[in-house]
């Protein structure tokens, strides 16, 4: 583990997302008795990408083609009037819909769990899937809400003033998770709004 | 009447002097004078100014009266400073019998706060049809001597030379509300690049400078007087200029307001900027200030113009025009032309008392106006402190309406008292500071 | 984001391209799906109130909003104290009463709007949805959101606005906003029908209409009222047809790709012809359609969040 120029701690480093990211995948495969009916919808931002990453690894694994996608949650969160309005991320459903596929939610944090709760009632207005789960990277606990993830990366305990940082080549140029000291109370807000949803 | 001794002040902006008020008239002028049982008043920094005569207020009585009434016009206009007002024709029934201006002066004599001159229409109801009786008019108790439909332009040429020769005999001048009327139909605000921008049906100068320029030539024609009302652009400027230098007999009139604000302020729409003519460019407003200090516009005159507040509190093309100008008429000369060396306080009593007076034709008779301030002439006198700077807040004003384009604005100059024949009419605060030969 | 949508040209680059980002995501989400609802405005009130008579608009702002699950009320002239000479500023009280948080105002009077969200009668956020020959700015939103679809981003693109320029809010909010977008603009009608003062716009103006269609990217003809006739702006329709129609043989001036846009309703035969109107390159069915998406990206971005502004 080691420490980055701003004083936040790594908890993964690129390889142990990756590890955590296969293990997901065989995880899913073996939970789903294979690959068939399987949709994998990432949450934007970060979700996206980990979910276009798990695809292609159950498809290396399966050798059939999971269809893969992305579901913004923004208009249907609890939290829209307690911040200016924020810009929409792309949705993308998979040609072939949702209806009666087994849909795997993925998403880069797990926190209040407003955010799946937002997901959830998304995914009603686009169909009706014959069971959803749920992949995040990381779990930081703190639920608000009687969700739980089926398939995590890392449970990482936090406390509430801490902040749990995704980094994704994608998006970042490099893969970690850091956790960021409560120290200063200065953060990004983009990386807030993106990755973690505030209590 | 109790003597008053007005001392320490610069008559017309020249050295200290006192001034004795006996009898309504000024007795006595000089340094150091006494009286004894007179009422004395420090004027020491104060200028004292004739009493100002308003060629052109809207006092909406009859009609109105939610707006203004002769009681409250003539009070704001002595809190103005102004001792003798020109009352407008297009009230509810129009000024434009005897009977009517009779009235409207009787209510001024009432009312007591500044003489009211009646303005009487020119056409029957203001339609530009047919003359209205004027020499009736003239003959009245109201004795009126200037005629305008203002609010509307006599535009047919025919009927504007027939009324300016008419008013000959009986030395009468016709006011002129210069709007050609099809340039200017819906219109809204100063045409220009604003108006284009804001989507504002646009007046044109070219709707005032044509009939201006028609005007002084009618007027040549017939060898009559004519006058123009609150000249806006420096196109009409260029056109009075030309006239008065081959001798024509053009008089002129700005509004305090055209001197100080300009079309920006429309951006807004708010309809405290909505007036007639528009508020015009900062090209204009300069022309404006420059013809009124080389005596090419020959007064200021207010076109007070009181609106209630729900013709003001809509939207833009809704609203009445017009605005309040009164009370800030003489700080917003002394913003625009004093302050900034263009007028001296001879000049400011020549625009705003001696040349309306003569153009209005009340500088002589029974009860003269813009006389000046010399002994045994009527005691009309403004007494001003040119040191102040006041924000004008509109529900201070003497008037019904609130309409005022200044609100929030800081101007210089109060009006410390008011004369009407010896009589103060208005007093800032307590000014009198206790009899002569004892204290003061 | 701005607080109220007055004028387009209150839009920064940065607000204009997340309005048209947003009215993409609008678009994504709700074409061809079964559901039509969004949850994101339940519980606000949105009301219509239009003193003109325009069911294209209203009608295209009641579905945006709907679909945002907000709550609905229209006021129009007829049929209710509008038409009775109530004032501006007592209707305005009225809503603030009801509670409405966004009001979408069409008023004959320029300026109107400006007069409800500046004069402290009401609270709501205001959107201008035309007042007189001022402003249109969702119409010039989903003009620029129709031109963006086919033709990508705007910058640099080569647009003509032809017609009746001074009576149009339609081309004075396009002026402003594809000027903010970068794309180059050329307005083009007789002299009578262009205000005082387009040479300081920021746009070019032509006189002859084949000159500047040549290289164009799209043209867009405005709706031309015979009634101008009347009041001398131009001699007969026939001669303002011949001179700024636009008819196949003018089309075809034109690159093959180049749109053809109308804000409608049309005269066809006076500023169009049914042949172009009716062609494989004219956009304007869709811009009705691509006005929903619009108005549904602004009612979104004025009202879902917070009524400060602090954040971007
Ligand atoms: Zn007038």
């Amino acid at each position: 583990m080691s420490r980055d120029l701003t004083g936040a701690r790594e908890v993964l480093d690129g390889d142990d997302v990756a590890r955590a990211l296969t293990r997901i995948a065989h995880e899913v495969v073996e939970r789903n008795k294979g690959a068939t009916d399987l949709v994998l919808l990432g949450i934007p931002k970060r979700g996206v990408p980990l979910a276009h990453r798990l695809a292609q690894r159950i498809s290396a694994v399966e050798g059939i083609e999971v269809p893969v996608g992305a579901l913004d949650v923004t208009m249907y969160r609890d939290d829209l009037r307690l911040r200016p309005a924020r810009a929409l991320e792309h949705t993308e459903i998979p040609p072939g819909g949702v209806d009666d596929r087994i849909v795997v939610l993925v998403d880069d944090v797990l926190f209040s769990g407003r955010t799946i709760r937002a997901a959830l009632t998304a995914l009603e207005d686009i169909g009706r899937p014959r069971a959803v789960r749920l992949v995040v990277l990381v779990d930081r606990g703190h639920r608000q809400l009687p969700i739980r993830a089926d398939h995590v990366g890392k449970n990482i305990p936090t406390s509430l003033a801490e902040s749990v940082k995704v980094r994704l080549t994608e998006s970042d140029g490099h893969d970690g998770v850091l956790l960021d000291k409560p120290a200063r109370e200065q953060r990004e807000p983009a990386e807030t709004a993106a990755s973690e949803v505030q209590p | 009447m109790t003597p008053i001794l007005i001392q320490n002040a610069r008559v017309l902006g020249g050295d200290p002097q006192d001034i004795l008020i006996d009898d309504g008239v000024i007795a006595g002028l000089g340094a150091g004078l006494g009286k004894d049982g007179a009422t004395t008043i420090d004027a020491a920094g104060l200028i004292a100014l004739p009493g100002l005569v308003d060629l052109h207020t809207h006092l909406r009585e009859p009609g109105r009266e939610d707006a203004e009434t002769v009681e409250t016009g003539t009070l704001a206009a002595a809190r103005g400073g102004f001792t003798a007002v020109h009352a407008m024709a297009n009230t509810d029934p129009v000024a434009d019998t005897a009977g009517v201006v009779e009235q409207v002066w009787r209510l001024g004599r009432e009312a007591g706060h500044a003489d009211v001159r009646p303005v009487g229409a020119v056409t029957v109801g203001l339609k530009g049809e047919r003359l209205a009786e004027l020499g009736a008019m003239a003959e009245s108790a109201a004795g009126v001597r200037v005629f305008s439909d203002d609010g509307l332009c006599v535009h047919d040429a025919q009927l504007m030379r027939r009324a300016l020769e008419y008013v000959k005999a009986f030395d009468g001048v016709i006011a002129q509300h210069a709007q050609e009327p099809r340039l200017t139909e819906g219109a809204q605000m100063n045409e220009g690049e604003l108006s284009g921008r804001l989507g504002l049906r646009g007046w044109p100068s070219v709707a005032e400078e044509a009939i201006v320029a028609r005007d002084v030539l009618l007027a040549a024609h017939v060898g009559s007087r004519v006058h123009i009302c609150h000249l806006s652009t420096k196109g009409s400027v260029e056109i009075v200029r030309l006239a008065k230098e081959r001798g024509l007999p053009v008089t002129a009139e700005v509004t305090p307001h055209h001197l100080l604000l300009t079309d920006e302020l429309v951006a807004g729409y708010d309809p405290r900027y909505k007036v007639n003519p528009p508020l015009r460019t900062a090209d204009d407003v300069a022309a404006l200030r420059e013809a009124l200090a080389d005596g090419t516009i020959d007064i200021v005159a207010t076109d007070h113009a009181p609106h209630p507040v729900e013709a003001k509190d809509c939207e833009w093309d809704a609203a009445a025009f017009g605005m309040l100008g009164l009370e800030t008429a003489l700080s917003v000369v002394q913003h625009t032309m004093v302050d900034t060396g263009l007028l001296d306080w001879a000049g400011v009593a020549d625009r705003l008392s001696f040349a309306p007076a003569r153009i209005g034709r009340c500088d002589t008779g029974g009860v003269p106006h813009g006389r000046p301030v010399a002994v045994g002439e009527p005691a009309n006198l403004a007494l001003v402190d040119p040191s102040t700077t006041t924000t004008i807040d509109p529900s201070t004003s003497a008037s019904l309406s609130r309409n005022t384009p200044y609100e929030g604005m800081k101007l210089p100059g109060t009006v410390v008292a008011t004369f009407l024949r010896g009589r103060p009419t208005h007093q800032a605060h307590q000014i009198t500071g206790g009899t002569a030969g004892g204290n003061t | 984001m701005i607080r109220h949508l007055l004028s387009a040209g209150d839009l920064s680059l940065d607000d204009a391209t997340l309005v048209l980002d947003t009215a993409d995501e609008m678009a994504r989400l709700t074409e061809g799906r079964a559901v039509k609802k969004l949850p994101t405005l339940r519980g606000r009130t949105v009301v219509n109130l239009f003193f003109e008579d325009s069911t294209r608009t209203r009608t295209s702002f009641e579905l945006a909003a709907k679909r945002l699950s907000a709550d609905v009320v229209n006021f129009s002239a007829k049929g209710s104290s509008l038409s009775k000479g109530e004032s501006l500023k007592d209707t305005a009280l009225t809503l603030e009463a009801m509670g409405a948080d966004g009001v979408v105002v069409r008023h004959s009077a320029s300026g109107a709007p400006y007069r409800l969200a500046t004069s402290g009668w009401i609270n709501a956020c205001v959107v201008n949805a035309g007042d007189g020959t001022h402003e249109h700015p969702t119409q010039a939103l989903l003009d620029a959101f129709t031109m963006r679809r086919h033709l990508g981003e705007l910058a640099g693109k080569r647009i003509v606005i032809v017609g009746d320029v001074l009576h149009s809010r339609v081309a004075r909010s396009n002026v402003l906003l594809l000027a903010t977008l970068g794309a180059k603009v050329t307005l083009v009608a007789p002299p009578t029908l262009l205000p005082k003062g387009v040479d300081h716009w920021p746009c070019g103006v032509s006189y002859d209409l084949d000159d500047a269609l040549a290289g164009a990217d799209a043209v867009m003809m405005l709706r031309v009222q015979s009634e101008r006739m009347s009041a001398a702006f131009f001699p007969s329709a026939r001669e303002y047809s011949r001179r700024y129609g636009l008819d196949s043989r003018r089309q075809s001036l034109m690159p093959p790709e180049a749109l053809v846009l109308h804000p409608g309703p049309m005269n066809r035969g006076m500023e169009i012809t049914a042949e172009v109107a009716d062609s494989a390159r004219s956009v304007i069915v869709e811009q009705v359609t691509n006005g929903v998406y619009v108005r549904m990206a602004v009612l979104y971005l004025m009202l879902a969040g917070t009524n400060t502004t602090e954040e971007a």
